[in-house]
C-alpha cells in the first residue's frame, strides 16, 4: 500500500475524512471500490472503536402507553431502551453461548436443578448504590411473583426456591432444567436496586447508560455512565432513541441522515432503500417465525389428514420470495431453525408444496368440502393479507377450498388468536428450543396455540431438560422435530430475517440471531466514524 | 341584560351540556371495543395470572358507570386521573401534547389563513381569468391529495433531495422557538396545503355572492378600483360564512392531523389518543375525546359570536 493511501485511511478511520471521499481519493490512485472498501473496513476494526458522539436510531414499536419498568416491556422500543441501560444476570451471545454479565460465573449441579450465579463485584446502580447479591435476588423475586404484572412471569414459574450465599444467587428448580442461564437471559430480568420495589419505572439500572429524558412515544434520550464496570462497551457519549412508527417516514430520517439506525425495514423496499448513497441495508437470520395456526382440538383440523393436506397445499418459496422478497428462509412446520443450537436441518426434508398429496390427504379426511375458515389481520404479521391470499390460491390449485376473514387488528390477540380454530400468527422465537416448545407446544402451557397434546412429546421434553448430555439431547429434539412435523397443528411458512439498515458513519454492525439490532446492544456496542 | 351578552352565555350553557353528552357517547364507545386492557397492555406475551392481576390492579371488575362518574367529577375537579397502561399523570402528559399541538395548529394557521382570504380576494378580482384558474386549481389538488402522500411528497423533495428542513419534527422543551420553527416546517406546509383549498373557495364563493349586490354596481359605477371594491365593499359583506369555514379548518387542525403527526413524528394529541385507543387506556381516551369536543364547540362558539357580531342586522336586534 502507498505511503499517500495509507494517509488517507488514517485520516477516515480517524474521522478526520468521510466514506465517500475517501473512496473517491483511492479511485483517483487507481484503487478500485471494492478494494477500498474491503481496505477501510479491515482498517476501522484494527483502530478499535472511536469514543464519542451521539448515536441516533429511529425506531418501529414505540407508544406513549410504554414505562421504563422491564416487567411490562412488550414491543421494541422498551426492549431497546432496557438493553441500553439495564443488564441482566447473562446473555445470549450471537453465537447462541452463554457471556456472563451481572453474574460473572454460571454453575450447576450435575442434576441440573441448583443453579448458582456469582455476582460480580464493584458494579454500581446509575444512583450510585453498589450492586449486591440481594438486589439480585429481590429482581428475580419481583418478576416471579404472582401479584407481578412481569412479561417475565412465564420463565419464572419453574423455580421453587432462590436464596443469597455470599456473592452467590442460588437459584434451585422443582424440576431439571439445563437451559436455565437462557432464561435468565431475557430481557425483563435488569437488574435494579432492591428489585426495582420502590420506583419499578425509574430507569435506575446498572448498564452502560443513564436515563437522560424520557418521552414516552416521542424519544428516550442517554448518556453514557461513567462507573459502568466494562470499558468495551458504551462508545458513544449519548444514545438517542426517536420512536419513528411510520415506515415510510423512518427510511426518509435515515437517507436524510437524521438518524443512524433504524430497524425494521419492510423487505418490499429494502433493495430500493440500499440504492441510497451511504445506506447499509443489512438482514440477520432470526429465530422469529410468521405461522398459520390450526387447533388440533376443534373440528375440523382435529382430523391429521385435514392438517397434512394444508401442509401440502402451501408455497412456502413463492410466500417467502413474495411476502419477505427473499429476507428470510424457508420454515418447514416447526418452530426451529439452524439458528438454534442444538438442531440438525438433515433431521428433516423439506416439505414442499405439492397439491397432488394435498388433495390426497384432503380426500382421506373426508372432509365435507364447505370452505375452511383462515383468519387474518395486518398484525398478525407484516404481508399476512397478502399471504393469505397466497395460501388461498395455492390451497385452490389442490381443490381445498380457503375462506378468508380478514379481522380488526384491534383485538386480534385477545379474540382471534388462541381462541379461533385457523388463523394467521407469528412468534418472536426463543433462544433455546425447550423454551419454545415449553412456551407453545408442551401439552399444559397457556400458549399452546395450536392446542397440541402429544404425551411421548412432553415426555422428550421433560427428559431432555435435565440431560446434560448434549448429544443424546440433540437426539431427544430430532424426534421432538419429526412428531411435531407430521402431527401438529403448525403450518410455518418461513422464517424472517431482522432487516435493519445504517448510516455510512456506524461502524462495529455484526449479525446476531437472538433478538433484532443486535440482540438490543446495538446503542452499546457500535460506534460513529466521524462525530 | 344586553341581548348580545344572554345569547352567548346561553351558548356556553348549551355547549357544556354538549360536551358531557360527548363525554357520555365517548365512553359508551370505549366500553364496546373488543378485547380488554389488560390483554391488549401486556400483548401477545401475557400469561392469564398476569393478565388478572393487572385487571384487578385498574379496577376494570367495578361497574361501568361508577367508573364513569367517578372519573367525571375527578375531571370537575382537575383532576384527570392517572393512564391505566404507564401510571402517568394524564394531566400533565396530555398538557404538554396538546401544547405541541396547538403550537403546530397556529404555525400553520397564522400562515393559512391570510393567505386563503388574499387568494380569495384575488381570484374574485381576477375571476374567470388564468390567476383564478391557477389558484382554483392547485389548491384543489392539494386537497385533494391524502395528507400522507402529500408528507411523502415534501420529505423527498424538501427533507432528502435537498435536505432543507428535517423529515423528523419532534420538538421538545430545551429547544430555542427558531429551532422549533425550523424543525416544523415541512408539517406547517403540509397542513397549510391541506386547509388552503377550502378556505380559499369559501372565501371566494362568498365573495362572489355578494357581489351580485346593487350596492356592488354603485361602488363600480362610482369608479373604485375593482380590487378595493373587493376588500372593502364586499368581503366585509362576505365574513360571516368566511369565519365559519375557517373556525372548522382550525378544529380541524387541533384535532385532525394525526396523520401528518404520524409521518412527521410530531408528538402531538393524535398519536397520544391513537396509542391509548390501541392500549383500551379509558381515562386517557375521554380526557382527549373530552379536549377534542371542547375545541369542536369552542371554535363553533367562536365562529357564532363572531358572524353576529360582523352583521349589524343581528347586533342591533330590533
Amino acid at each position: 500500500m502507498n505511503d499517500e493511501l495509507r494517509y488517507l485511511l488514517g485520516r477516515t478511520v480517524r474521522g478526520r475524512m468521510n466514506r465517500r471521499d475517501f473512496l473517491g481519493r483511492a479511485a483517483a490512485l487507481g484503487v478500485s471500490a471494492a478494494t477500498a472498501n474491503t481496505l477501510l473496513a479491515t482498517a476501522v476494526r484494527a483502530e478499535g472503536p472511536i469514543k464519542g458522539g451521539t448515536l441516533r436510531f429511529g425506531l418501529q414499536g414505540g407508544e406513549s402507553t410504554s414505562s421504563l419498568d422491564p416487567a411490562l416491556a412488550a414491543s421494541q422500543v422498551p426492549f431497546q431502551n432496557l438493553s441500553t441501560i439495564g443488564e441482566p444476570l447473562v446473555e445470549v451471545g450471537p453465537d447462541g453461548s452463554i457471556v456472563p454479565r451481572v453474574a460473572e460465573a454460571v454453575d450447576s449441579t450435575p442434576d441440573a436443578k441448583t443453579w448458582t450465579f456469582t455476582i460480580r463485584k464493584g458494579i454500581e446502580f446509575h444512583n450510585g448504590k453498589t450492586l449486591t447479591p440481594d438486589d439480585v435476588l429481590a429482581t428475580l423475586q419481583r418478576h416471579s411473583d404472582e401479584k407481578s404484572q412481569s412479561g417475565a412471569l412465564g420463565i419464572m414459574q419453574g423455580i421453587e426456591s432462590m436464596t443469597v450465599d455470599g456473592d452467590h444467587v442460588v437459584v434451585t428448580l422443582a424440576t431439571p432444567n439445563a437451559d436455565l442461564p437462557y432464561l435468565m437471559a431475557d430481557y425483563h430480568l435488569m437488574m435494579q436496586p432492591n428489585g426495582g420495589r420502590d420506583s419499578p419505572a425509574d430507569g435506575i439500572m446498572s448498564g452502560p447508560y443513564k436515563v437522560v429524558r424520557d418521552e414516552p412515544g416521542v424519544r428516550h434520550v442517554f448518556e453514557r455512565f461513567a462507573n459502568y464496570w466494562d470499558p468495551t462497551r458504551g462508545h458513544v457519549d449519548t444514545i438517542e432513541n426517536i420512536v419513528i412508527n411510520d415506515p415510510t417516514a423512518r427510511m426518509a430520517a435515515l437517507q436524510s441522515g437524521q438518524v443512524h439506525v433504524v430497524n425494521r425495514v419492510e423487505p418490499r423496499t429494502a433493495a430500493l432503500l440500499s440504492r441510497a448513497p451511504g445506506v447499509s441495508v443489512t438482514s440477520a437470520k432470526g429465530r422469529g417465525h410468521y405461522v398459520f395456526i390450526m387447533r388440533c382440538d376443534a373440528a375440523p383440523f382435529d382430523n391429521k389428514d385435514l392438517r397434512l393436506a394444508l401442509k401440502y397445499a402451501i408455497n412456502r418459496q413463492q410466500m417467502l420470495d413474495t411476502v419477505l422478497a427473499g429476507y428470510g428462509s424457508l420454515g418447514n412446520d416447526i418452530p426451529i431453525n439452524a439458528s438454534y443450537p442444538l438442531f440438525d436441518e438433515s433431521w428433516l426434508p423439506q416439505r414442499e408444496y405439492d397439491p397432488e398429496k394435498a388433495a390426497f390427504h384432503y380426500k382421506a379426511s373426508g372432509h365435507d368440502g364447505s370452505p375452511i375458515v383462515l383468519r387474518t389481520s395486518d398484525v398478525a404479521f407484516p404481508g399476512a393479507i397478502d399471504a393469505a391470499a397466497l395460501f388461498q390460491q395455492s390451497a385452490a390449485a389442490a381443490g381445498i377450498p380457503l375462506e378468508i376473514q380478514r379481522e380488526p387488528g384491534d383485538g386480534y390477540w385477545s379474540e382471534v388468536w388462541n381462541k379461533q380454530p385457523f388463523c394467521a400468527s407469528y412468534w418472536g422465537g426463543r433462544p433455546v428450543q425447550d423454551q419454545m416448545y415449553s412456551t407453545a407446544y408442551q401439552s399444559s402451557a397457556d400458549w399452546n396455540d395450536t392446542a397440541f397434546k402429544n404425551e411421548r412429546f412432553d415426555q422428550l421434553m421433560q427428559e431432555a431438560r435435565g440431560e446434560l448430555d448434549q448429544a443424546k439431547r440433540k437426539d431427544m429434539y430430532g424426534e421432538m422435530a419429526r412428531i411435531l412435523h407430521e402431527e401438529g397443528g403448525l403450518i410455518c411458512p418461513m422464517f424472517n430475517d431482522f432487516v435493519e439498515a445504517h448510516g455510512p458513519e456506524v461502524q462495529g454492525w455484526f449479525e446476531d440471531p437472538t433478538q433484532e439490532l443486535m440482540n438490543g446492544l446495538a446503542g452499546v456496542k457500535l460506534w460513529l466514524s466521524s462525530n | 341584560m344586553h341581548p348580545l351578552l344572554k345569547m352567548v352565555v346561553q351558548r356556553v350553557a348549551l355547549g357544556c351540556l354538549l360536551l358531557i353528552a360527548a363525554s357520555v357517547a365517548i365512553f359508551a364507545g370505549t366500553e364496546v371495543l373488543p378485547g380488554d386492557v389488560a390483554a391488549s397492555v401486556l400483548g401477545q406475551s401475557a400469561t392469564p395470572q398476569a393478565l388478572a392481576n393487572l385487571r384487578a390492579e385498574m379496577g376494570l371488575d367495578e361497574p361501568a358507570t361508577t367508573r364513569y362518574f367517578a372519573w367525571l367529577l375527578g375531571a370537575l375537579h382537575g383532576d384527570l386521573g392517572t393512564a391505566l397502561s404507564n401510571k402517568q399523570d394524564i394531566a400533565a402528559a396530555m398538557g404538554q401534547r396538546l401544547g405541541n399541538t396547538l403550537f403546530l395548529a397556529s404555525c400553520a394557521a397564522a400562515i393559512a389563513v391570510p393567505l386563503s382570504i388574499l387568494l380569495g380576494l384575488i381570484a374574485v378580482r381576477y375571476r374567470g381569468r388564468w390567476p383564478d384558474r391557477l389558484i382554483s386549481g392547485v389548491t384543489l389538488a392539494t386537497v385533494s391529495v391524502p395528507e400522507f402522500l402529500l408528507g411523502y411528497i415534501v420529505i423527498f423533495a424538501l427533507a432528502v433531495k435537498y435536505r432543507l428542513f428535517p423529515s423528523v419534527a419532534t420538538i421538545y422543551a430545551g429547544m430555542s422557538l427558531g429551532e422549533k420553527l425550523q424543525v416544523i416546517a415541512l408539517p406547517v406546509i403540509v397542513l397549510v396545503l391541506v386547509v388552503l383549498g377550502h378556505m380559499m373557495r369559501m372565501t371566494r364563493a362568498a365573495i362572489l355572492n355578494v357581489m351580485q349586490s346593487p350596492y356592488i354596481e354603485t361602488a363600480e359605477l362610482k369608479g373604485l378600483r375593482p380590487f378595493a371594491i373587493i376588500a372593502r365593499h364586499a368581503f366585509p359583506n362576505a365574513i360571516a360564512p368566511v369565519v365559519n369555514v375557517v373556525m372548522i379548518n382550525l378544529a380541524y387542525l387541533v384535532v385532525g392531523v394525526v396523520v401528518v403527526e404520524v409521518v412527521f413524528v410530531y408528538p402531538g394529541m393524535g398519536q397520544y389518543l391513537v396509542d391509548h385507543v390501541a392500549k383500551r387506556d379509558v381515562p386517557v381516551v375521554q380526557a382527549c375525546g373530552l379536549v377534542f369536543a371542547a375545541v369542536y364547540i369552542g371554535f363553533n362558539l367562536l365562529a357564532d359570536i363572531l358572524s353576529i357580531l360582523a352583521n349589524p342586522r343581528l347586533r342591533h336586534p330590533r
